[in-house]
């Protein structure tokens, strides 16, 4: 039986709807992954030997959180809301007079200046870990409040908009090369030294 | 004015919807590459807590993933109800930490092998004895760098 014409044409119409099928099928189960978080350095394991350094006392702001949550901030118990502005305050001291950038109160007897200024957070094996990250996330942010009114001073600029600048891989290499001595600069106005004791056992 | 009233009743041509698969395709290939298929699943609860300083992790070859939590339901009447680590697709206890990091560590390229970053998803109900023993261990094998993967917010949201 001959055909009269050539073959009959495919009905594409249903294409899009099985593409639509595929498409909803993979927004659904895909799930961009977007990590992010607290980015923190542990002390290595062997501290550097034949090192005896003394800190001084005022030098040292000493964070606890016991197994309930609660803040024990220089020897006084304190609000968690409150603990990003004392943060602050103790790493702006500038007590020795030698850092021309501090705005602090100048006291004689809190930190020196923010090179020497460390601070030390303890925790009990009982503490909360959303606990820990709250205290973690405001005394990262007392940092970041203070080097972004440097680089605010300096070059206009917030030093968490340009380090995430600096360090995301998209960014053009000029532009990261201008970038760097600046996130340089601002990390060495304010050191970040964070020490975290060993977990007390009580 | 008059010129556009003209238009007759039976002038409308349809809309060409040959194209329509074509433009699905491309949204279709796009999802596809973008996005990553969880390389392996969760056998603990795992909501992560909130914090407002976080910074991105980029580049996924360069982070070692290590999940903490309770046992989701399933696996509850087996390994109970205490936070355990999960290591790739399995349970483990606080000493395989380290030989975890390190076989992970000889399977990544040269170069980066001293860049990785130990990426923690730790529940937020776990306790800190847990945390502070992986902690160890990871100082015992020199991964320091560690991040506390969060979600964006504002983290006194984690004190309720």
């Amino acid at each position: 039986m001959p055909r009269r014409k050539g073959a009959p044409e495919v009905n594409a119409g249903s294409m899009a709807d099985i593409a639509f099928l595929l498409l909803i099928f993979f927004l659904v189960t895909t799930t961009i992954e977007t990590d992010a978080g607290l980015d923190r350095m542990l002390p290595p394991a062997e501290p550097p030997e034949d090192v005896d350094v003394v800190i001084k006392q005022k030098n040292i702001f000493t964070v606890n959180i016991n197994r309930n949550g609660q803040l024990l901030v220089e020897e006084e118990i304190m609000d968690i809301k409150n603990l990003r502005a004392a943060a602050i305050a103790f790493l702006d001291n500038g007590g020795d007079a030698s850092c021309s950038y501090c705005k602090g109160r100048k006291d004689a007897s809190s930190s020196d200046n923010p090179e020497k200024a460390i601070i030390s957070l303890k925790n009990d094996r009982e503490t909360k870990y959303s606990t820990y990250i709250t205290v973690q996330n405001e005394l990262v942010g007392a940092y970041n409040d203070l080097r972004n009114r440097e680089a605010q001073r300096l070059y206009g600029r917030d030093f968490t908009e340009m380090e995430g600048k600096f360090l995301n891989p998209e960014t053009g290499s000029a532009e990261r090369d201008d970038l760097k001595p600046k996130v340089k600069k601002i990390q060495e106005l304010f050191p970040q030294k964070l020490s975290e004791a060993e977990t007390s056992a009580n | 004015m008059a010129k556009f009233a003209k238009k007759k009743d039976g002038d409308l041509p349809a809309v060409s919807t040959a194209s329509l698969p074509d433009i699905v395709f491309m949204l279709l290939f796009f999802f596809m590459t973008v996005t990553t298929m969880k390389d392996s699943s969760l056998l603990v609860q795992n909501t992560l807590p909130n914090a407002s300083e976080i910074k991105k992790l980029e580049k996924k070859d360069r982070v070692i993933y290590i999940y903490v939590g309770k046992p989701t339901r399933e696996y509850q009447s087996v390994y109970g109800t205490e936070p355990k680590i999960q290591l790739n697709d399995k349970f483990a206890s606080v000493g395989e930490v380290g030989s975890y990091i390190l076989a992970e560590r000889a399977k990544k390229p040269q170069e980066l092998q001293n860049v990785l970053t130990t990426a923690m998803k730790v529940d937020k109900d776990a306790n800190m004895g847990l945390i502070s023993d992986i902690k160890q261990e990871l100082r015992q094998v020199n991964a320091l760098k560690v991040n506390y993967t969060t979600y964006e917010g504002d983290a006194f949201n984690n004190l309720q």
